[in-house]
């Protein structure tokens, strides 16, 4: 089957989506998936954010699609013409999602342990604007805790529902849901009830923000000061390969292995990611490859930080102060050391 | 000319040895004994009949649609959630008359194929559940429903389940989502119920109204009911009238009188009420553009606009509105419109399921920024931001729900612009106790 993805032609076997067939020709075209997870069934549709435009339907019948379609649902037919990067109404919807998306959702990057690796964030510093058009008071909830190992942090929270299909799916079976609807739609288990199952920990790993973290490791480092290592065990539960996260010689956190599109390969169990913390219980493979664009590579392995082409006045020239004393004085005793060497 | 209604007020109705009296169950017999499915589906297709939910389309083109591979069950489900604002109409003809939609319901099954039909009732009408429930049992007591009805050899049961009490449960997959007892979110078609709907089985989903109204096609033939109504938009429909009219309520109109005959005649809703004009109608419910007192009168060309899908639609959304589900909400000139659409837009707000974020998110922003500027706290951006908002919204949504959020506000934004702007550079008046601007020169204006 032929398919045209912004004027790049390729072929793909029956039954793929479009954001499959986007994911082959490579990340500058792929659409962002917020809530498609593809080790997931049934999951997308939800966060409105991969929608494309289709102007061939297929090649007998080459009428457009009358409205944006979710890549990560539509099939592709034989002689589909795509509109994903090149199509100005989808970026102009995509800028609409991000808007939406972030409405209601804490902008507390600073504290929030995703920061670094969260796919919204990305998301909204590709495909958002700068300014906000809000005026309104975002919606609160409490935080809550979800048994012994999982914090709840339900202001984050994008409702792609990812966590509720990896309970359904890889679990033996699902005690929290979303309660309630609209805005006020909250992941929540019946009655407080605790999360307590071998594998609920993949929850963690499959949320695209920081609503679901790992207790372990909250506020103990930030990801981009950590190292991935890949590494095994022998576990009788889950096939046992992990990424392990250095700081120092300290292991302090152990996830299940992500592909590129930020994916879990292989679903990991409770006992790996919490209790095995120790270097003598894993056999290590190696450091994981990062993109060099991740802000996770930019302090690993005691590389050489970039430096910048241009001298420190001219970005203080450049820069447009705001009125906050502790940047100016800043950038006061930067001129200083540089007029000193 | 009435269909449905017609005997509506005899006393006893709901009850079946009065409703057979009245030429009650006929369709039944004349279906099952005499017509092959495929000729009852023929003839609803010949009389145009029009899906009565809202969107319009073909009942029998629906009904062909339907996939019908061997060995699989076929299901027929009766969208009784009927929630949206400003219409009533399902609710009076099952309360007053069960037996009018049980009849249709049979005679649809029939013509489907469907052994097992559900009617998805609206959780809060707990009395209209019961009285359907009564007289399913009479009809299962007189053999017009269960095992070999007529001898027939066809098998029909029917069930009545009330809903989940969300208006998203109205939405045809919503809809089957919490009949299967699941959690009422819309599905993301394709595929469509045609192929994959309750349990996974093909389905066919449709109006109260349309069901009751196929038994009186098969009665009178599909030409005699075509022969009402004009051009595409045939028969008879129900049109629950409220707001600032003399009487209001639920009226049988042939398709095809002019909307103002409908608001002015006796017969109808009987003109505005003692002292007052008509400033706005919202022609078929909540989820409906709004249109002024001159749109809804007339078209753009100057020609009367008629109670008709086309009529009612002519001139797209720039200059008309939708016949929708028939929710007729006439307002007058102490009707503030920023008001109005605030409180259509809390309605989609509290409604939405939040399973998608522009409907999600937008409803909730929009109905934020609609009571800033309502309680006099508007900034001059905020009308831009509302349309660009509603234009996000619409169309990018899993399922409808978005669409009807953004299209109230946008209309009441494209057609009463003037009456924003009030609130934002007169927030002092604007949030007296029964303020309402009046746009100089306009009809309804004092």
């Amino acid at each position: 089957m032929k398919v045209t993805i912004d004027n790049i032609t390729l072929e793909v076997e029956q039954g793929t989506t479009i954001m499959q067939a986007a994911r082959q020709i490579g990340p500058e075209i792929a659409p962002p998936a917020m809530c498609y997870y593809e080790p997931l069934k049934a999951s997308g549709g939800k966060c409105r954010g991969c929608l494309v435009k289709v102007t061939a339907g297929s090649e007998k019948d080459p009428r457009p699609m009358p409205k944006l379609v979710p890549a990560c649902l539509t099939q592709v037919q034989d002689g589909m013409i795509v509109e994903n990067t090149i199509n100005e109404e989808v970026l102009e919807t995509r800028r609409g999602i991000v808007e939406f998306l972030l409405l209601n959702h804490p902008l507390d990057c600073p504290v929030c342990d995703q920061a670094g690796e969260c796919h919204l964030q990305d998301f909204s510093f590709e495909h958002g604007v700068s300014n906000t058009r809000t005026a309104e008071e975002r919606n609160t909830f409490e935080p809550t805790d979800l048994g012994p190992n999982i914090q709840l942090h339900m202001n984050r929270c994008i409702l792609c529902y990812r966590c509720v299909y990896t309970a359904d799916q890889i679990t033996d079976g699902r005690v929290h849901g979303v309660m309630n609807r609209g805005d006020h739609a909250e992941i929540s288990t019946y009655i407080d009830k605790a999360i307590d199952n071998d594998f609920s920990g993949n929850m963690i790993d499959v949320c695209p923000v920081g609503a679901l973290t790992d207790k372990t490791y909250r506020f103990k480092s930030r990801v981009w000061f950590s190292k991935p290592v890949e590494a095994h065990c022998s576990c009788e539960k889950c096939s046992g390969q992990v990424t392990l996260w250095y700081k120092g010689d300290e292991v302090i956190r152990v996830t299940g292995r992500k592909n590129e599109w930020g994916e879990v390969k292989e679903f990991i169990c409770n006992t790996c990611r919490f209790d095995r913390k120790k270097t003598a219980e894993w056999t290590i493979e190696g450091p994981t490859q990062i993109s060099r664009h991740s802000v996770i590579s930019a302090n690993k392995y005691g590389a050489n930080l970039i430096q910048p082409a241009f001298p420190i006045s001219q970005a203080a020239r450049d820069y447009k102060l705001i009125n906050d004393d502790r940047d100016r004085s800043f950038l006061k005793d930067q001129i200083k050391l540089e007029a000193k060497k | 000319m009435k269909i449905l209604t017609e005997q509506i007020d005899v006393p006893g109705i709901e009850t079946i040895d009065v409703f057979c009296k009245h030429g009650g169950y006929q369709a039944v017999e004349k279906a099952i004994k005499k017509m092959t499915p495929d000729e009852v589906t023929e003839e609803v297709k010949k009389s145009g009949l029009r899906g009565r939910g809202g969107a319009g389309f073909p009942v029998g083109m629906k009904w062909s649609f339907l996939a019908k591979p061997e060995g699989i069950p076929r299901y027929l489900v009766c969208n009784a959630d009927e929630s949206e604002p400003g219409t009533f109409k399902d609710h009076y003809l099952m309360w007053k008359s069960p037996h009018t939609l049980i009849e249709g319901m049979i005679v649809s099954s029939f013509a489907l194929g469907a052994n097992t039909s559900y009617i998805y009732v609206r959780g809060e009408l707990m009395y209209v559940i019961h009285i359907l429930e009564k007289a399913i049992q009479e009809a299962y007591d007189k053999g017009y429903l269960g095992k070999n009805i007529l001898g027939s050899g066809y098998d029909l049961d029917l069930y009545v389940q009330p809903g989940g009490g969300a208006y998203i449960c109205g939405e045809e997959t919503a809809l089957l989502e919490s009949l299967e007892g699941k959690r009422g979110n819309p599905r993301i078609k394709p595929p469509f119920p045609a192929v994959k709907g309750v349990w996974q089985c093909p389905t066919v989903v449709n109006n109260v109204e349309s069901i009751a109204a196929t038994s009186w096609i098969i009665n009178h033939g599909g030409d005699a009911y075509a022969a009402i109504g004009v051009g595409r938009s045939t028969g008879t429909k129900l049109i629950s009238a409220s707001g600032h009219i003399r009487k209001p309520g639920v009226y049988e109109i042939p398709l095809g009188i002019t909307v103002e005959d409908f608001i002015y005649s006796d017969e109808w809703c009987g003109g505005i009420r003692e002292g007052h004009k008509l400033k706005a109608v919202v022609a078929g419910g909540s989820s409906v553009p709004i249109l002024s007192a001159e749109m809804i009168l007339n078209t753009v060309d100057g020609e009367k606009r008629l109670m008709t899908y086309e009529s009612l639609s002519d001139g797209g959304f720039a200059t008309g509105t939708m016949l929708g589900s028939g929710g007729f909400i006439v307002m007058d000139e102490t009707t503030c419109i920023v008001h109005n659409t605030l409180t259509f837009a809390r309605f989609y707000h509290h409604e939405s399921c939040g399973q998608c974020s522009p409907c999600r998110e937008g409803t909730g922003w929009m109905d934020k920024v609609i009571y800033r500027i309502e309680h006099g706290k508007g900034r001059k951006e905020d009308i831009d931001l509302l349309v660009d908002v509603a234009k996000k919204i619409e169309g990018n949504t899993i399922c409808p729900l978005g669409d009807a959020a953004a299209w109230p506000v946008a209309a009441a934004i494209r057609h009463f612009r003037d009456e924003f702007e009030w609130h934002i550079e007169h927030p002092e008046l604007a949030i007296q106790p029964g303020a309402v601007y009046m746009r100089p020169g306009a009809s309804w204006a004092q």
